[in-house]
């Protein structure tokens, strides 16, 4: 009998190396427990035939475009649309023998941080069902919580790996900007789009990292990215953590959520690190906004080519080549989607491209400036990754300004370019409060190794207490 | 009317000759069967990402080191944002702040002076693809029952260069243009054929008076493919904004399509296209940084440009001989004739009329001109010279026929046989001079002198 809630990625490496199991009795698993508790949680759009191979079960997030396999992004516009081709991921899951399990849940163009902005219904955390399980990954992430999937690959632009596995009490990775192909993943904000792995523990991350990381000749904007150390080691000596106060002491911040965060940073040095404060005085301030200039900026344009010509839905109720593109857009998105177009698209605007875009590519150099700057005195920041546990469905979604603050201190980092890893580091409220990791461009392996040595030292359950 | 002065400017896209298209791998083949070439990423499929074509981005430089354009250390690509069936992407990569080439010149040679044309810059964008309107009258979209499109065009490279607006009449305009796609296929990056639509042109015109500073509102005259069309359409532009001028209506900056027919230009309307292009840095390409290396590289292997060798030829053959020979390409001839011991005026000359010959056989020609031979003879020598070497003595022993007392007989007998050409040659017209020269060559199966059967007509026909 195959425990697919405990069992991690490495164990099921194992499993399959001692021939204890194959990989189809694996794989029957993994559908047979979607089978049983995926009505309730929601976590997947579509569940994949056996596609054969022998290798340990993958779920992708459904941004990941998958040969054969529908696509959708969460969105109506592109019901029914088949991808002709794999992302670069994907081929790559495929040449280690990951098999597809299936296309993970998301918010609309991962455009949201609970997964209710998807158009195929919200998704549920599998800790609470009466709450999200953050977004946009959230079907990933709860997937991976529930032992839906031992593992997955989700997509993060300001947090939506990083937020999700927060509130579902995974390992989630956000990789520089550049070290993963986005080639053949549903464009959102190019400039910030990264995808990465969600995971049970950090080695499993780790080694989920070093399957989709490298160069890829069909993403120019990627670069070749030092070679992955799995972590093994317990302590933490000899490394330097910052804990920006910015971050650390927003007003957003509950108390069970810092309370866990600061009981994780005494952790850091009683495993031998050195504790310092350190200040990120625009980044929390400027983030969020210039966030919200750039991402639907470049969303505004990268959603054009959804307007029925060639592919995904077109409206039946068009006259001419005008209506059409109206009418299909105006029934093929949803309701984010098309206020993050119509920002972006007033951003770009002439006569106000210098006063939105451009000061807000500005104010990005300065973020990028000010965490470097953090990183001559330190190897590591700590932060909460969300300011909350996770949320009631319904909660946020009548106030957007109020859902955007959920990735309030995820964003600064992610608009500097850096890798973030999001670790479990206890519970508030019954539900799990995520440590937010950064670190310098491609530190990942840094990353790793305080995570490892933070999630030895925790011992966080990563099993909901309620399918325990 | 003469007291206006035209202001043109010009913004001309060539085809680049690349193998595959500029930012996928598809190949660019003229007269492929529609949609064949295609992929993801030039179908703009979701998630699919360009990736530039690196000798798009040589022949662009190319271009810009033969107009002497500054290189840009760091060029960028551009989103231009707008919504047209033919743009899968919605936005076509293009360069905005940050083009390949900035400021250069092309120096126009005319007799006795040049004309210098300054460029504003040189930039590498994709095409968009070809629209069919299928089921209207007009083959345009109103009244279009369907509306088809052939994705194999979109994503060719294009380069754009942009003219400042300095040129002054159709004719200067023409001048330029032909100069300029001259340079471009002896770049061998483009074949630059209008015909083919390989070459394209925007016009802007506007006219002020003699002497005054600064621009009226212009005219755009988009998608020009006729040398003919573009003076045309110059002209009736200068003509109908110098009417509106001049009798106090007002002329409105906007876009007109030249109509041929009536030879009138009229506003093209498009509702749905607003001019706000939302350009922003394009993010899923990095920024060009052309390696000073590869620049210089690129300028160690530009060919002489036409316009120098145009002023080099000059002196020898005079500037209109000079510009005929290096504009239709028959240059290389002429200086291999009179290397091998022709005048210069005769080697461009039978440069202009002959066809090519092996670069060997020049010496042997050289030699049969300046002997005289028959025309039978010397056509036998330059077909025979363009196959294989060639020997004068082949052709030298058949020497024409320049002796008076033979010839005059079989003169007479022409100007006898035609007595009504007779007259029209005495009431004026001399062209028919040209239709004796032919009789009397027939009559001595071409063996006769032409120069002194010309001479004796002449005589015989004097007043």
């Amino acid at each position: 009998m195959i425990d697919t809630l405990r069992l991690t990625a490495e164990g099921a490496k194992d499993l399959l190396e001692r021939k204890e199991v194959s990989g189809d009795e694996l794989f029957a698993a993994y559908l047979a427990a979607i089978g049983e508790r995926d009505p309730e949680l929601h976590c997947y759009l579509h569940v994949c035939e056996d596609p054969g191979g022998a290798g340990i079960p993958i779920a992708l997030k459904d941004v990941i475009g998958t040969r054969g396999i529908p696509t959708t992004a969460g969105s109506k516009i592109l019901e029914g649309y088949v991808p002709v081709y794999d992302a670069t991921v994907a081929t790559r899951c495929k040449e280690h023998g990951l098999r597809v399990l299936g296309k993970t849940n998301t918010d609309e163009f991962a455009m949201g941080s609970s997964t209710e902005n998807s158009a195929y219904g919200p998704t549920h955390n599998p800790w609470d069902p009466t709450r999200v399980p953050g977004g946009s990954g959230g079907g990933s992430a709860a997937a991976v919580s529930a032992g839906l999937a031992p593992w997955a690959l989700g997509s993060d632009t300001g947090g939506s790996i990083k937020q999700p596995s927060a509130l579902c009490g995974n390992v989630g990775l956000r990789p520089t900007y550049g070290t993963v192909s986005r080639y053949g993943i549903v464009a959102f904000a190019s400039s910030l789009d990264q995808v990465g792995p969600v995971a049970k523990t950090v080695r499993d991350c780790a080694f989920l990292y070093s399957v989709i990381a490298g160069r890829d000749p069909c993403d120019s904007t990627t670069v070749e990215s030092p070679e992955v150390v799995l972590p093994a080691g317990d302590d933490l000596k000899g490394l330097r953590v910052g804990v920006p106060k910015e971050l650390n002491e927003h007003e957003a911040i509950e108390p069970g959520v810092r309370k866990a965060v600061e009981h994780a940073i005494e952790l850091c040095r009683q495993l031998g690190a050195e504790v310092g404060e350190c200040s990120l005085p625009r980044s929390v301030d400027f983030g969020l906004p210039c966030y919200y200039l750039i991402a639907p900026a470049e969303a505004s344009s990268n959603l054009a080519r959804y307007d029925g010509v060639r592919y995904g839905y077109r409206s039946p109720n068009s006259a001419d080549r005008l209506d059409m593109y109206t009418h299909t857009r105006d029934e093929g998105f949803g309701d984010e989607p098309k206020r993050r177009i119509l920002v972006g698209t007033y951003a770009l605007s002439a006569g106000y491209y210098d006063a939105y875009y451009g000061q807000a590519q500005k104010v990005r150099t300065v973020i990028a400036r000010e965490h470097a700057q953090a990183f001559e005195n330190f190897d590591v920041l700590v932060t909460p990754t969300s300011p909350t546990v996770a949320f009631e469905l319904g909660g946020r979604t009548a106030d957007p300004l109020a859902m955007y603050a959920s990735d309030l201190l995820t964003i600064p980092s992610c608009m500097a370019g850096l890798p973030g890893l999001n670790v479990p580091c206890g519970l508030s409220e019954g539900l799990p409060v995520g440590l937010q990791l950064i670190g310098p461009q491609f530190a990942e392996n840094a990353l790793f190794r305080v995570g490892h040595a933070l999630e030895q030292a925790i011992g966080f359950d990563f099993v909901p207490e309620r399918l325990r | 009317m003469s007291a206006w002065e035209s202001v043109i400017g010009l913004e001309v896209h060539a085809h680049l000759k690349t193998r595959t298209k500029m930012f996928c791998r598809c190949a660019l083949e003229y007269g492929a069967h529609e949609n064949s070439d295609t992929c993801p990423v030039c179908l703009a499929h979701p998630g699919a990402l360009p990736v530039a074509n690196r000798r798009a981005i040589e022949f662009t430089i190319k271009l810009g080191l033969a107009l002497g354009c500054e290189i840009a250390d760091r060029a960028i690509f551009a989103r231009k944002n707008y919504f047209y069936p033919d743009l899968p992407k919605g936005y076509q990569i293009s360069q905005y702040e940050a083009p390949l080439c900035g400021p250069g010149r092309l120096v126009v040679p005319v007799d006795g002076g040049e004309e210098v044309v300054r460029i504003a810059r040189a930039h590498l964008e994709e095409d968009a693809a070809k629209t069919v309107h299928a089921g209207g009258a007009t083959g345009r979209s109103v009244g279009a029952t369907a509306s088809l499109v052939d994705f194999n065009r979109g994503g060719t490279p294009l380069l754009e260069i942009v003219t400042e607006p300095d040129l002054r009449s159709a004719d200067e305009a023409l001048r330029f243009l032909r100069l300029l796609r001259q340079t471009i296929v002896e770049l061998g990056i483009s074949d630059a054929e209008m015909e083919k639509g390989t070459l394209r042109a925007d016009v802007n015109v506007s006219v002020r008076e003699r002497g005054e500073e600064g621009y009226r509102s212009r005219w755009e005259i988009k998608n020009m493919n006729s040398f003919t069309f573009i003076g045309r359409a110059i002209e009736a532009a200068v003509r109908q904004q110098v009417a509106a001028h001049e009798s106090g209506e007002a002329v409105v900056q906007s876009t007109y399509d030249y109509e041929a027919d009536t030879d009138v230009l009229t506003v093209h309307r498009s509702k749905e296209e607003a001019d706000d292009y939302r350009y922003f840095p394009e993010p899923d390409l990095v920024p060009i940084e052309p390696p000073a290396e590869l620049v210089e590289r690129l300028r160690a292997e530009l060919p002489e440009a036409p316009g120098t060798r145009i002023r080099r030829l000059e002196p020898l053959v005079g500037f209109a001989l000079a510009l005929e020979l290096v504009s239709t390409g028959n240059e290389r001839k002429a200086e291999l004739l009179a290397a091998a011991g022709l005048d210069w005026r005769e080697a461009a000359n039978v440069a202009m009329n002959r066809g090519d010959f092996l670069p060997e056989n020049a010496r042997a020609l050289a030699a049969i001109l300046q002997a005289n031979v028959t025309r039978e003879a010397l056509d036998g020598a330059f077909s025979a010279s363009a196959q294989r070497p060639i020997s004068p003595d082949d052709y030298l022993a058949q020497a024409a026929v320049g002796d008076e007392s033979e010839l005059a007989p079989v003169i007479d007998a022409v100007l006898a046989a035609n007595p009504e050409q007779v007259e029209t040659y005495r009431g004026g017209k001399e062209g028919v001079l040209g239709f004796f020269v032919g009789q009397v060559m027939k009559e001595t199966q071409g063996k006769a002198d032409p120069k002194v059967v010309n001479r004796l007509i002449r005589e015989r026909l004097a007043p």
